[in-house]
């Protein structure tokens, strides 16, 4: 018989985000619900919340890199950043995202995952790059494809780092496979996973790069 | 050995300097409830080992309080104007660029020295924080040429990182919340459980439909738990393992890494995985929270089509 009572703390979850509470809460009153379906006492669920919290602080270092970022702000990088597209003849976003996008997942499956980033990278350089050569193609961008743009930039991140990372051999969730596989007595090399990850990183450079592609077409034509 | 702890403590530092900035800042008209959500992550880092879980719990409750009774906001001055900014982009010229490519270049020839040079056996470097005490030099080294060179008054990047920091607000600590949520639903055997629910209904007979519901089963558990890595054990020990390698007999190296990859292109469609969709909404202040989000599903849904295909193709020899 399946208890699928600490389900509901998923639920919670997925109406919580639906209805655009602040996801702080959703997650803590998620948590704190699970916990208590699945027979735990309440000090007992939140000691377990408070270690995953302390746990997992390293998540949250990344923003010290926000006074630079931020200073270097103040003496014009993004402006810098915009200049430097503009000069450029035939920069599109598309093409410029594309590069970007083949960068990020040959130095991913190089391991050199945290090279690049969201904080890093997008923030202060590629996001604005991408908005100076739109607005190249396009003239004055509305806000609607201002936001489309940025939203566009941090997305070709993500989808280079997922699908550049497992080419390389000691990330994480190479070891995670190998790991599970070995639970059940099947015995696999970081090698013989990584290789079968080499067909869906092209799959994923196609499928971004075309739809990039076909973006940079729809600012051309709406001009 | 330098390890994460004196990450936490330098981390602590900016967050108290964020706490300070944001408690100066008289154009934010919730400036203190900005300045208490800081202090709390500045104490988290610098105390989180002394105050036990409980205390833990504790302070994650004051943290989702001032969160979520709406007590954050974001000032509305900028220390220059933009016509200032333009100004200055030409004065420095392209050499702007190199503080910010002093971080991404010391993570990369960081890592290379380290995996490839005897450094890793003189055991200076916790192995397990290589990649933060990379970023945390990288900063260190940006912060000391931006001040050698361009002479910002002295408070200025505790200005500057504040403004930023108050733009990401409460979503900045949401990551290191799910992760917590994950300890939770770990402890509470939310995974043992939807494994359960995904082994009653694995279909009989056809390879395709078994490979199409442990693909759907990777993409839906992650986009419930935000991350592959939870999704992986459950699923391979549901489907991948009993049906899809041992009774239909497929290439394990596909069944994993293809498995693997399917719950990535979860990833790209859910809020749960925070750190890569929410918060650079945040950072790059998007009106829409789930912009991209929006911008991802498109991507995600052919690339997990053709995820299924490999594993259908590749994976099995007939």
């Amino acid at each position: 018989m399946i208890d699928y009572w600490p389900l509901l703390g998923i639920a919670l979850v997925v109406i919580g985000f639906a209805l655009r509470f602040n996801p702080l809460l959703v997650v803590a009153v998620a948590g704190i619900v699970t916990g208590l379906l699945g027979h735990m006492g309440f000090l007992k669920v939140l000691g377990t919340l408070g270690h995953g919290f302390n746990e997992n602080r390293y998540v949250s270092i990344i923003w010290i890199i926000l006074p630079v970022i931020g200073l270097l702000e103040r003496y014009g990088l993004q402006q810098r950043a915009r200049t430097l597209i503009g000069g450029i003849r035939g920069a599109t976003m598309g093409r410029l995202l594309i590069i970007y996008l083949g960068f990020r997942q040959i130095l991913s499956a190089l391991g050199l995952t945290s090279v690049a980033g969201h904080a890093q990278t997008v923030r202060p350089l590629v996001a604005p790059m991408a908005l100076a050569a739109a607005e190249k193609q396009h003239g004055k961008l509305d806000e609607e494809t201002i936001e489309r743009v940025k939203a566009i930039s941090a997305a070709t991140d993500n989808v280079g780092l997922f699908f550049g990372e497992d080419i390389f051999l000691a990330v994480a969730s190479i070891l995670l496979i190998q790991g599970a596989m070995a639970g059940f007595g099947i015995q696999l090399t970081p090698f013989q996973l990584s290789v079968w990850a080499i067909p869906s990183a092209i799959a994923a450079f196609l499928i971004q790069a075309t739809r990039l592609i076909l973006f940079d077409r729809r600012l051309a034509r709406r001009q | 050995m330098i390890n994460l702890h004196w990450l936490y403590v330098l981390a602590g530092a900016v967050f108290a300097g964020f706490a300070i900035g944001s408690a100066r800042d008289e154009t934010n008209p919730k400036r203190w409830g900005n300045a208490i959500f800081w202090l709390l992550v500045m104490l988290s880092f610098w105390f989180g080992d002394l105050i036990g879980d409980l205390g833990n719990g504790v302070l994650v409750l004051a943290l989702v309080a001032t969160a979520g009774t709406n007590r954050l906001s974001r000032g509305t001055s900028e220390s220059t104007s933009l016509e200032e900014r333009r100004r200055s982009s030409e004065r420095y010229g392209n050499k702007l660029f190199v503080p910010a490519l002093i971080i991404p270049f010391t993570a990369f020839v960081g890592t290379l020295l380290f995996n490839y040079t005897a450094l890793k056996r003189l055991g200076i470097i916790d192995p397990k924080a290589v990649t933060l005490v990379l970023l945390g030099i990288g900063v260190i080294i940006a912060m000391l040429t931006c001040y050698i060179w361009l002479r910002p008054p002295p408070t200025a990047p505790i200005e500057e990182g504040s403004r930023l920091m108050n733009g990401v607000g409460w979503a900045a600590v949401l990551p290191q919340m799910l992760a917590a949520l994950g300890t939770i639903f770990a402890a509470a055997g939310v995974g043992s459980t939807i494994g359960a629910v995904a082994g009653e209904i694995i279909p009989n007979g056809s390879i395709f439909l078994a490979v199409l519901l442990y693909a759907l089963g990777m993409v839906v558990f992650t986009m419930i738990m935000g991350n592959a890595f939870a999704a992986f054990p459950v699923m391979a020990a549901a489907i991948g393992i009993p049906i899809l390698i041992h009774s239909d007999g497929g290439n394990p190296a596909v069944i994993g890494a293809v498995g693997m990859l399917s719950g990535f292109c979860g990833t790209l469609m859910t809020p749960m995985a925070a750190n890569f969709n929410i918060v650079p909404a945040a950072l790059l202040e998007l009106k829409n929270q789930y912009g991209v989000i929006r911008a991802q599903v498109a991507t995600a849904i052919p690339l997990l089509i053709a995820n299924i295909l490999i594993l259908y193709f590749a994976g099995f020899h007939r």
